[in-house]
């Protein structure tokens, strides 16, 4: 007799627990052929919600870790993704019908992304930073924080496009809600997984899956959602919509891209610098 | 009847030749508009200056397709050290004209001539002398070995500062290699048809700086027009909000330098008389019409009575009056309509049960004008300690700790500026860090430098202005 | 560390910092201040009846001391609405050969005293200085303090020296000579030290506060005196005294003394604009504020040839 497999409940990843929707939906993740995956949670708008409470609360605690501590949980989530590679693999392979080559190009570049991302928490602030030589007697730097709470649709690419926009949010020491491809959501709950086995503290990343034009509105309208991230947004009519409700609290709008992204490339520092606000500081040089 | 009477003491107007009249400046030439005109008066005696011309959607068309083919055919072709040459031109021309432009300054907008003299104007000649050094130097700012101009800038400017508010924003554009069209604004639009005669003496070539005047329906076609490749923008927070919803699916770059509430917090181990002097600067400084003035001071409790007591023998020495004598501290207040909203916010803060207090000086008989004026009593829950009041009125609130003053500062919508007096080091560095704000001022407040970046934080905008990062808005691939 | 001591550097300590570049920036804009006609023409009156006209020179002769006198009383003998100026500062020893000249005139003698400018000798002799200016009919003592004594922190010293030489400026009708205190501000360096000085001064009984023996640079500037009139201004309101003040020092121009005058009416106010409360410790600027008067008076510039040397 064949032993019966015990099959996996993907839910979401909100304040570092695992929920359900608070909707009680679900909708199947099917496989390249069309099989099924299994059962997704379907996030609402409450969920959305719940979400960007978890991140404005982690937000504080995350925002102010040494950089060099940032850069660390970051790798360290990497680190964990390295051990379930293989899992991801079969992940791509499965949702995407990718040949195993091809999956494990995109599940390397994924890890390999985390960690060219986690050595910059403790550099971006000397790049993008500057010392500023004002005529007068007064000490003056610029240095770029985080922006705060971004709210994120991912790109399609089921991790590697999900990592190389996370990443950049929290490394600088944003926390993020994140709605995961809605084509391929299984990869995203794997991610979760990881991160809340890694050291990153639960709320710093928040992942639903479910429908981007149900629940994007709603974070695009959030009035404590500080930055919006279009980058899985390929709707023109939906991110034209998404930016005008974003523009009611005034958000930094990461807008969707004209044209398809090589998520492969090594990436510039766009998505690091658009996710920061710089900050100038004056100060007398006296005695 | 004091002992020490200082006699008027004017600037002389003759520097300054106005004309009764003003076209648009498109193409290197002032031309006729297609619609109609309005005037433009001088806030501290309502007397009419010129008339200057309403631009229509059209006219806005045609100043966008002379910038866009002085783009095409000129400006996107010359070296970056042709156009540094030019903006160095530009800085030249702005010193030795200086006097004449702060007198017209203060006369169309009514800031004291001692501001637009000490203050607006030198900044204007050293932020075209800071940008014409990056024009030729582009590829070493950090954005990539050879960072493109965007085009064609649409640039809407507000009233409070108007020739530098300029400088702002035709010396980063230009140094980055674009073209301009800009929109000062309407009550204040002189200095900007002034530069145009600059540009002319500079030879710059015909179409890359143009010159718009109108009200807001002239900004909004030129914010709107299809063919401009960046907006930037100062003014209110609710047109920067409409600005961000009408580019919205475009690939338009936007910068917002947008509204403010900035905290202007003073601890009791405070350098007292400089933190004085730094509250009257930061709020009475432009007649209060600042985006980053400090118009809500946040006094520790152990020190308050003596914070209030200072400040109120400060403010009785300030003097109201003629914007052009050299003596005035402060002076008329832009518009009637502005005039309007200062009585209403203050009337409001009178009916919250604030309580409110005037320097005692004699107000003018015409013009616009309100006396330096503080309230006490404030809390988050009033409405003056929210809303932006945009001229000389400071809300009085009081804190405890370091926290408590952390937690109210940033409690607001607003994030642009702050301010921090206390003679503790690490304390400073500490607030710095905390306080959501683009500009931190520590034992200072209103002080600014082209090679210092300064914008916002939330509501108060995005993108920055000043040093290597107001270089990036005008550039592709960077960010904001 | 005498308890006095410690209890004396606890209210210095416990006075609000000075921020230099704030200080300097206030002061450079009241120095902005266009003073023009009939403003001008007042404020140059005010400030010749200010001026302590002073020489402190080792050369100095009875000879030269009678001009300086004459001058101070009469400093336009063509002018007879011109004011005369407040005080002859002068040495000890000069000050009966002053007094004489200026006889029942009204104007002052003001005496440097406690081995100016250094200080530095046993307080006996400083005292000895002192008493024996006032026998000579000094109106007022111009002491200096143990800047040495201050800058190690030994505040006890130089407040009880300024409490010694106060007694010591006693006439035996139970009269004093006012007792100015001199600080030497170039060698105390920080504006900090500046307003330490100005309530340790006042604490002990200063009458006025003085910000350098002249000999010294930087002597009197704009920030210094700046801090000095915050103190006597916060002091009056802490204690119901009034302590003047008294730059000394390379002010040699109308303009200058001018932007003092602006600093006293906005940072203190009228109340001591008043020869009683403002001196200007000064020589050559009497004759550029006799210039700057024919100015106005005539209407064209005046030249060296028509004002009298000291």
């Amino acid at each position: 007799m064949t032993r019966l497999d015990v099959r996996k409940t993907h839910k979401l990843y909100i304040g570092g627990a695992f929920p359900r929707s608070e909707s009680g939906r679900t909708f199947e993740a099917l496989d390249a052929k069309g099989g099924f995956l299994g059962n997704m949670a379907l996030a609402s708008r409450k969920d959305a919600r719940d979400a960007v409470l978890a991140a404005r609360k982690a937000f504080g605690g995350w925002s102010t870790r040494t950089p060099y501590n940032r850069g660390q949980v970051v790798y360290r989530l990497a680190e964990v993704m390295e051990g379930r590679r293989d899992q991801f693999i079969e992940q791509l392979r499965a949702a995407e019908g990718l040949n195993d080559k091809k999956a494990t190009t995109y599940v390397d570049a994924a890890i390999d992304r985390v960690v060219w991302y986690a050595g910059w928490a403790d550099k971006y602030v000397q790049v993008l930073g500057n010392g500023n030589p004002v005529s007068g007697p007064f000490f003056n730097l610029s240095t770029p924080e985080p922006t705060g709470v971004v709210a994120t649709v991912a790109p399609s690419g089921p991790l590697l496009g999900l990592v190389s926009v996370i990443a950049p949010a929290i490394v600088t020491g944003n926390t993020v809600v994140v709605i995961a491809s809605e084509k391929y959501p299984v990869p995203a709950v794997t991610l979760s997984e990881c991160m809340a086995t890694s050291d990153l503290p639960g709320g710093v990343v928040n992942i639903l899956t479910g429908k981007a034009a149900e629940i994007a509105p709603w974070l695009a309208s959030h009035m404590d959602v500080n930055a919006l991230d279009l980058a899985g947004v390929d709707d023109p009519e939906l991110a034209a919509s998404l930016e005008v409700a974003a523009a009611d609290n005034l958000k930094r709008v990461l807008r969707a891209p004209t044209a398809p992204v090589d998520w492969l490339a090594e990436p510039t520092l766009a998505r690091l610098e658009g996710l920061v606000e710089t900050k100038t500081v004056w100060h007398p040089i006296g005695v | 009847m004091t002992k020490f009477e200082y006699a008027p003491a004017p600037e002389s107007r003759a520097i300054v030749d106005i004309k009764s009249s003003y076209g648009l400046y498109i193409g290197g030439e002032f031309v006729d508009g297609k619609g109609g005109s309005f005037k433009s008066i001088s806030p501290s005696t309502e007397e009419v200056l010129a008339e200057v011309t309403e631009a229509t959607a059209d006219d806005v068309d045609l100043a966008v397709k002379s910038a866009r083919q002085a783009y095409d055919k000129v400006w996107s072709k010359l070296p970056g050290s042709e156009r540094a040459k030019y903006l160095y031109r530009i800085a030249r021309i702005m010193a030795e004209r200086s006097r004449e432009f702060a007198v017209l300054e203060s006369l169309d907008n009514g800031k004291p001539i001692k501001e637009s003299r000490d203050v607006d104007l030198p900044l204007v000649s050293q932020w075209f002398f800071y940008y014409a050094g990056w024009a030729d130097k582009l590829g070493h700012a950090g954005l990539g070995p050879d960072p493109k101009a965007l085009g064609v800038a649409g640039q809407v400017i507000p009233w409070n500062f108007p020739i530098m508010m300029l400088a702002w924003k035709i010396a980063p554009a230009l140094a980055a290699g674009n073209t301009v069209v800009l929109k000062p604004a309407e009550t204040t639009p002189l200095t900007a048809l002034l530069f145009a005669e600059v540009c002319q003496q500079a030879e710059l070539p015909p179409g890359v700086v143009n010159i718009i005047t109108g009200a807001g329906a002239t900004g909004q076609a030129l914010v709107e027009h299809p063919d401009v490749d960046k907006v930037a923008f100062t003014g209110s927070t609710a047109v920067g909000k409409a600005i961000a919803r009408s580019v919205a699916g475009t690939s338009k770059k936007v910068t917002l330098e947008l509204g403010g509430k900035a905290a202007n917090i003073v601890f009791d181990d405070a350098p007292l008389d400089q933190a004085v002097e730094g509250i009257v600067g930061g709020i009475f400084f432009n007649q209060g019409h600042v985006c980053c003035a400090g118009s809500r001071l946040l006094v520790q409790e152990s020190v308050y009575d003596e914070v209030i007591d200072k400040l109120k023998q400060r403010m009785s020495t300030l003097r109201l009056g003629d914007p052009l004598d050299k003596n005035t501290d402060i002076g008329a207040i832009n518009s009637a309509e502005q005039l309007a909203r200062i009585k209403e916010l203050s009337d409001v803060g009178d009916a919250e049960g604030a309580e409110r207090w005037s320097a005692p000086c004699e107000i003018p008989d015409s013009g616009f004008w309100f006396a330096p004026t503080i309230f006490t009593g404030v809390t988050q829950a009033h409405r003056i300690a929210r809303e932006e009041i945009f001229g000389p009125v400071l809300s009085i609130l009081t804190f405890r700790t370091p926290a408590e003053a952390v937690e109210k500062a940033n409690n607001t919508p607003y994030g642009l500026s702050a301010g921090v007096w206390t003679e503790k080091g690490s304390r400073i560095l500490s607030m710095a860090n905390q306080l959501r704000a683009g500009v931190v001022w520590a034992n200072t407040f209103n002080k600014f430098d082209p090679a210092s970046p300064f914008g916002g934080y939330k509501e108060s905008g995005y993108g920055r202005e000043g040093g290597r990062h107001g270089l990036a808005a005008y550039l592709q691939g960077a960010s904001a | 560390m005498t308890g006095a001591t410690a209890s004396l550097r606890k209210t210095l300590g416990g006075l609000p910092g000075v921020d230099q570049v704030g200080l300097e920036a206030r002061a450079a804009g009241l120095g902005t201040r266009s003073i023009k006609t009939t403003a001008k023409a007042w404020a140059i009156d005010l400030a010749i009846s200010m001026v302590d006209l002073t020489t402190l020179e080792g050369a100095d002769t009875p000879g030269k001391v009678r001009a300086l006198a004459n001058k101070a009383m009469r400093p336009d003998p063509t002018d007879p609405s011109c004011p005369s100026a407040a005080a002859v500062c002068v040495y000890p020893d000069m000050v009966k050969i002053a007094k004489d000249t200026l006889g029942d005139s009204g104007l002052h003698v003001a005496s440097v005293a406690t081995a100016f400018p250094s200080g530095r000798a046993a307080l006996d002799i400083k005292l000895a200085d002192t008493r024996d200016a006032v026998e000579a009919g000094a109106d007022e003592i111009d002491m200096v303090i143990d800047r040495g004594a201050f800058l190690t922190g030994n505040y006890e010293l130089v407040f009880d020296e300024i409490v010694a030489t106060k007694e010591a400026c006693a006439r035996p009708d139970g009269s004093h000579a006012h007792l100015k205190v001199i600080f030497e501000t170039g060698e105390l360096q920080t504006y900090d030290n500046v307003r330490k000085a100005s309530w340790l001064s006042m604490m002990a009984g200063a009458d006025f506060i003085k910000t350098s023996t002249g000999k010294v640079q930087p002597a009197a500037t704009l920030p210094v005196t700046l801090v000095m009139l915050e103190a006597v201004r916060d002091f009056r309101a802490e204690t119901g005294r009034q302590v003047g003040v008294k730059p000394a020092g390379g002010i040699k121009t109308s303009k200058d003394a001018i932007k003092y005058l602006v600093m006293v009416n906005e940072i203190v106010g009228e109340d001591w604009l008043d020869p009683d409360w403002f001196r200007f410790g000064a020589s050559s600027l009497l004759n550029d504020l006799l210039l700057q008067r024919q100015k106005i008076a005539t209407g064209h510039y005046s030249g060296p040839d028509y004002v009298t040397l000291d």
